[in-house]
């Protein structure tokens, strides 16, 4: 049954993405734009959505209120209810509203506001998991699977035919016959699983700005690759002179002092994929971010090396993002780009600052691999 | 789609309806509809109309009230809609008990409806009529298209609170004194002082004499007020003096038909709310709940009645206080005697065995609204038993506080934020303003500031009505300030006030 106010709620919804949209630029640079993230919704904070009218501000009102406390006493957070009933953002947004999208559509509007192109299946529909749909109803069946609403009807059916129902006494006592179970068939379904590996170079270098940059272009990397995989695993390299791997927190949280080996993290990158990820049943993005800062033109030899043979057959892209910093000399982007820039599954980009994310964003997933 | 009451409702209901008749409630014909949460939800939405005309906000009031559903964090037990006849909706899936306290709290209101002068004015039709109202709204939507009538109500709402919640109980009478200056007015252009009747033509030509009373008349023209006083109902000026569009005009006068529609409930939701709690809590506690029943009853009762720190429960405020009123008008707890009594034992023991408590609220429930009611009845003992205090925002600490706890200030603060429902009071001024058609309006500013960048948007909405620029005089840090806004420019200049 659909309810009126249906449209009007889709059309609410319509403005909010609207109102996403045209201020995706701010959401995108701003990490911090982005609120209390869940499982698969994120709320974000919508600037005038509200209807504007004559109104004191609301810290000069305060008001009355009842209950204990002394005189200078505190009322906590939450205590005060600012506005007329809708929740407040932080900071700027005083007066926005905060509405829950879903990443899915999150990443929708990203897509349709960047333009990018939906990723092609490289592993096509070879993987298939099977699924357990409840399609049907049968007469027999485990207790668990009892179809309560079937099973009542199916009783009250019978009991009215019989005549021994009393509209009174509304009591319904269902028999062996009258019960119903839901019955489920097995699905085939195309498994499209995929994995990020990310890669960041921590070394002294990497300051917290460019770190932030990390985080803010991760998440939407992240958001975009879940709207188009199914099953979406991330993996975190950390590296300086020497690679390992972390969990998300360490990853972006980890400052090291030291020189740079890209090597390394490449050489971990190629071990994790050939152990954990075939070819055949995964579609694999590295992503490797640094100032472009390495220690010698030996080990980006070795890199080079080390992408031609092992890394870039096996993956969906590679991407490699350098993040301007004081003390990088900005050489590796250039040596990657003359050596496997002309490569379809590479993308470069350069992300000079925060404002820089926006086109970084594109220049990686704009190529639908 | 709503349900009529199963027939074990529909006993209860009778049963119920018999116990309010009992203790004397008037109300009109009260019709119980049965719906799923989804639908309470969406009825909420439209403010108790499910037939209300298109627009995102009640999806947006949707979308917080299924929220609050869903997360167990808030519920609509009840939902009752002035008109005759009454309209209340239960929820399918709440217990018997929850049921039955329902629908002795909604007789209360209906009661409240039906007696108290503040809605003697509404509409009882209302229902017929918010039908209509859409029906309209979507014909200029077929005609005009969704965007442009939209947008226009988004900038209409943003004035929805601009207006004279008195104005439907005053009958205005042509003012007599400004008749006579009109007289005195016309007999003035004679022309110089003629000595000689043989110079007249000469000195004052005709001509002259003419041009003279023209310009009079202009001067007079101008110098008239428009409007003649200043008027806090905008949104009427708006409709008779803006150059609006037949189909805006149209959505116009709907917005402020309802606009006017729910002003009185905001006027009285303090009486309201504890008019109807007070009748729950006497029905179901003197006669209809059976004792299996009490736990859960008491249970959605203190629920209702709850207090948090920061804000004032108008159900627990106003039951409180009708049982205050009652007991002391039982008690005799009142008048010349009793005021001038200072002997605290005397007066905690306090009782001439009037009885006259049932009587008393039943007037007062006519003649009062939120702010008279408090104005009247609260009382220092009720507010200190009631632990009334003041809060602020401490700028220095970033947090609320509690700033005072003296009758007095409590008694203020909360009068000041019912008056004019806590908005700030705004009139039209002039609507020839510079003598350049353009509008200024009044903030009465009573020591608070108004928000500034939402003035800013008013304003910038209110043009795109007015057509010609809009201006308003207020005050920012006790400075006079007059915003305006020209169509494309917010400008701002000091005024001497």
């Amino acid at each position: 049954m659909t309810l009126k106010i249906h449209q009007d709620h889709s059309r609410f919804k319509q403005i909010v993405r609207g109102k996403i949209k045209a201020n995706l630029r701010k959401y995108v640079q701003k990490g911090e734009m982005l609120g209390k993230k869940g499982k698969d919704a994120i709320s974000i904070p919508i600037p005038f959505i509200d209807i504007p009218r004559f109104k004191y501000g609301h810290k000069e009102q305060g008001g009355v209120g009842q209950g204990d406390g002394e005189v200078g006493q505190q009322l906590g957070p939450g205590a005060v209810e600012p506005g007329e009933g809708h929740q407040a953002g932080q900071g700027e947004g005083d007066h926005a509203l905060e509405v829950d999208v879903t990443l899915d559509e999150l990443a929708q509007i990203l897509g349709e506001e960047l333009q990018l192109p939906n990723i092609e299946r490289r592993q096509n529909e070879k993987i298939v998991t099977q699924k357990i749909r409840y399609t049907g109803i049968n007469t027999t069946g485990p207790e668990s699977l009892r179809h309560f609403k079937r099973t009542y009807k199916q009783a009250l059916r019978r009991q009215i035919a019989a005549g021994t129902y009393d509209p009174n006494r509304p009591i319904i006592v269902p028999m062996r016959e009258d019960r119903r179970y839901r019955s489920y068939k097995l699905q085939n379904l195309p498994e499209t699983n995929a994995v990020i590996i990310y890669m960041m170079d921590v070394s002294g270098s990497m300051g917290d700005e460019q770190k932030e940059i990390v985080r803010i272009e991760s998440f939407w990397l992240d958001t975009w690759l879940r709207h188009q995989y199914k099953g979406l695993e991330s993996r975190y390299i950390i590296h300086d002179a020497v690679a390992r791997e972390v969990d998300r927190d360490t990853f972006f949280h980890t400052r090291e002092s030291g020189g740079t080996m890209i090597s390394s993290a490449y050489k971990l990158c190629r071990d994790i994929i050939l152990a954990d990820y075939p070819k055949s049943a995964w579609n694999i993005y590295p992503f490797h971010f640094s100032d472009g800062d390495n220690w010698s033109a030996d080990d980006t030899r070795q890199c080079i090396e080390m992408l031609r043979n092992d890394v870039l057959p096996n993956v969906n892209q590679f991407a490699y993002g350098q993040v301007e910093s004081p003390y990088g000399s900005g050489q590796f982007i250039k040596d990657l780009r003359e050596a496997v820039g002309d490569s379809p599954n590479v993308a470069l980009s350069e992300i000079a600052d925060k404002d820089a994310i926006y086109a970084s964003i594109k220049d990686f997933l704009g190529k639908g691999r | 789609m709503p349900k009529s009451l199963t027939p074990r409702l529909a006993a209860l209901r009778d049963e119920i309806h018999g116990y309010a008749k009992e203790f004397g409630l008037d109300f009109f014909d009260t019709i119980f509809e049965m719906v799923s949460y989804d639908e309470m939800n969406m009825v909420a939405a439209y403010g108790g109309f499910p037939t209300r005309y298109p627009h995102w906000r009640w999806g947006m009031e949707y979308e917080q009230l299924a929220k609050g559903y869903e997360y167990g964090l808030s519920k609509i037990y009840e939902l009752v809609i002035n008109n005759d006849p009454c309209y209340a909706y239960l929820m399918e899936s709440n217990p018997e008990v929850d049921q039955k306290l329902v629908m002795a709290h909604v007789y209360g209101h209906c009661d409240f409806f039906k007696n108290n002068f503040s809605f003697r004015h509404t509409n009882r039709r209302m229902i017929d009529d918010m039908a209509n109202h859409a029906t309209r709204v979507r014909r200029w939507v077929d005609k005009i298209g969704v965007e442009k009538v939209e947008d226009f109500i988004d900038r209409t709402l943003s004035l929805e609170n601009l207006i004279d919640q008195h104005s439907p109980h005053i009958r205005r009478n042509p003012d007599p004194r400004r008749a006579e200056e009109e007289v005195k007015a016309n007999e003035r252009v004679e022309g110089f002082k003629v000595g000689r009747e043989y110079m007249r033509g000469f000195i004052n030509p005709s001509e002259f004499l003419d041009s003279q009373r023209k310009r009079v008349e202009d001067e007079k023209q101008r110098a008239k007020k428009f409007p003649e006083r200043p008027q806090r109902d905008v949104l009427l000026f708006l409709l008779e003096h803006a150059p609006l569009e037949p189909w805006e005009s149209d959505i116009l006068a709907i917005l402020r038909d309802e606009a006017y529609y729910f002003a009185p409930q905001g006027q009285t939701k303090i009486m309201n709310e504890g008019w109807a709690s007070y009748w729950h809590s006497t029905i179901m506690t003197r006669r209809a709940l059976k004792d299996d029943e009490i736990i859960d009853y008491a249970d959605h009762h203190s629920g209702t009645m709850g207090t948090r720190p920061g804000a004032i429960n108008p159900y627990k405020l106003g039951i409180e206080l009708w049982r205050d009123i009652e007991d002391r008008w039982n008690k005799g707890k009142f008048g010349k005697e009793w005021d001038e009594c200072d002997d605290l034992r005397a007066r905690r023991n306090w009782d001439k065995k009037l009885g006259a408590g049932r009587e008393k609220i039943f007037e007062v429930r006519k003649h009062y609204n939120d702010i008279t009611f408090i104005d009247t009845f609260l009382t220092a003992e009720f507010a200190q038993e009631q632990k009334l205090f003041v809060y602020g925002f401490n700028d220095k600490r970033n947090s609320w506080e509690i700033l005072d706890r003296e009758f007095r200030k409590v008694k203020s603060k909360l009068l000041q934020g019912l008056t004019n429902f806590g908005q700030p009071i705004i009139e039209v001024v002039d609507g020839n303003h510079e003598n350049r058609g353009e509008l200024l309006l009044a903030h009465k500013h009573d020591g608070q500031d108004l928000k500034g960048d939402y003035a800013r948007e008013t304003l910038r909405n209110l043009q795109s009505l007015w057509r010609r620029p809009v201006c308003i005089v207020t005050r920012y840090d006790n400075k006079g300030v007059l915003l305006r806004f020209d169509g494309t420019n917010h400008t701002e200049k000091k005024v001497e006030l």
